[in-house]
């Protein structure tokens, strides 16, 4: 098993570490609810080191990028982030993943840590067209600082005004100390605050300041309750090698603007109309929804299946993300979820579930 | 770790309270820290009469569900409903209001299988 370069920091701090995609991480210090309370309403810290980092680069990096990803990347410029995901052939997903456009002709890709090996395949798979591709994953750490009070509490560590960094645009330049880093205001969280990209040697001094300035370190439980009460797709859980990008909603990082891996298909199937829908629910009776439970009608027949379930430590109930046929995936509409030997009552709802 | 000498135990994380033909049941300290932070407790089995092991409820973390085994042999008589709304009792006083079920005895003589303190503390290697 791999260590992010901050896992002794964590064991010291006393977090509970277990394995995550291949890394040493750790999945709460304090308790889940008093992280998740700390990042909404303050600010938090997360060690996410252990997500992947190419860099794809060269006079055709934009060719292959539009090859491989869904969203239009020729709309990038300088200093800008954009989330996509890449196809694969039979109408799934490879990976879902933010691209920074660092430079006229250089691009960051960042990708999901369990996915790092089958991504760089794939891409390189498509990479026909000449463009340069380096894996830096093992060189790069990423530390999330999240939560409405996080732009106040770190401005201090940089010279850079970071209030004024606009939703998914970045800079680069100094950050605790330390030249080079992208500051992006990015997350996972939908509190707010942003993204710290370094190298490995520097990340403990980063996190050292950050946490000296008041960020509480947030382990990867509360970075899953967080990123659910939004509606946010886990790769995984809620997407995957089986499920379009238009049944998972995010058509909207789907853009038939140019060709890309499976289009044609992807076009057909959003002009007509996905059979069935990922959608969000809140549980009417007590209750917590789990991964793989079944989705089950008034009469209790089976109908789709929970990708991602919790208890909402903000909503004090239970809450979910879920496959249904599409005929069923009306806002408003009364499903079941099987708990173990009782149905539990729920209704579908617009997402997010947390409205700050 | 808080292992009461007072208290039975079993290789599944629960202690056992006997007093006369009553047992009060839930989770050892040890349990609710491997655990984390309890949402839910859903204890569904009040009332029935249920075999020494049988499934009687289960606690969820933000990331498990774990099953909770009847010590000993008996009838389901009370769930300790405070646990519905705050079910971080178990957390906070494990042994005390955090207490899951109070169970009537069947056959008082499973008690003797039960483990001691000293027996539980060599399970967990406290």
């Amino acid at each position: 098993m791999k260590n992010t370069a901050l896992s002794s920091t964590h064991e010291a701090l006393g977090a509970k570490m277990v394995p995550f995609a291949g890394y040493n991480m750790p999945v709460q210090y304090d308790g889940v609810n008093i992280e998740h309370q700390a990042v909404r309403k303050d600010c938090g810290v997360f060690d996410v080191s252990h997500m992947g980092e190419f860099l794809v680069e060269g006079e055709h990096a934009l060719d292959l990028l539009q090859k491989v990803c869904s969203n239009d990347a020729s709309k990038l410029t300088v200093g800008k982030a954009q989330y996509t995901c890449l196809p694969n052939d039979d109408g799934g997903v490879v990976d879902d993943l933010i691209i920074y456009k660092l430079k006229e002709d250089q691009y960051l890709l960042v990708v999901n840590a369990s996915n790092i090996e089958k991504d760089w395949n794939w891409i390189s798979s498509k990479n026909d067209v000449g463009a340069t591709m380096r894996d830096l994953s093992e060189d790069y750490s990423l530390l999330a600082i999240q939560g409405p009070n996080a732009v106040e509490k770190m401005q201090a560590l940089s010279s850079h005004d970071l209030a004024a960094i606009k939703f998914y645009n970045f800079e680069v330049g100094n950050f605790a100390g330390i030249e080079n880093v992208i500051i992006s205001a990015t997350g996972y969280t939908g509190s707010g605050g942003f993204e710290i990209y370094c190298k490995n040697d520097e990340v403990k001094q980063i996190w050292d300041k950050v946490t000296a300035a008041g960020a509480k370190p947030i382990g990867l439980a509360a970075r899953d309750t967080l990123r659910l009460e939004m509606g946010y797709c886990l790769y995984g859980n809620d997407i995957s090698d089986t499920t379009s990008p238009i049944e998972a909603g995010l058509g909207w990082i789907t853009k038939f603007t140019k060709e890309f891996t499976n289009s044609e298909a992807l076009k057909a199937e959003k002009e007509r109309g996905p059979k069935r829908k990922l959608i969000a629910f809140e549980l009417d009776e007590r209750g917590i929804p789990r991964h793989d439970y079944e989705i089950v009608d008034a009469e209790g027949n089976a109908i789709g299946i929970v990708t991602s379930g919790t208890m909402s430590p903000s909503l004090g109930k239970g809450i979910g993300l879920g496959y249904v046929p599409t005929e069923v995936s009306a806002v408003g509409t009364k499903i079941f979820i099987q708990i173990r030997k009782k149905a539990i009552p729920a209704t579908i709802v617009k997402p997010p579930f947390y409205k700050a | 770790m808080n292992i009461p000498s007072e208290l039975k135990y079993t290789k599944d994380h629960e202690w056992v309270k006997v007093e006369g033909d009553v047992a009060t049941v839930g989770i050892t300290d040890f349990a609710q820290s491997e655990l984390g932070d309890i949402v839910y407790v859903d204890i569904d089995t009040v009332d029935e009469t249920l075999d020494m092991d049988e499934v009687f409820g289960s606690v969820e973390a933000v990331k498990t569900v774990s099953d909770l085994f009847l010590p000993l042999s008996g009838e389901v008589i009370a769930f300790n409903e405070a646990l519905e709304d705050e079910p971080e009792k178990v957390n906070t006083d494990p042994y005390g209001e955090g207490w899951i079920i109070k169970l009537k005895v069947s056959d008082a003589s499973e008690i003797e299988k039960l483990l001691s303190d000293s027996d539980y503390k060599a399970l967990i290697g406290a």
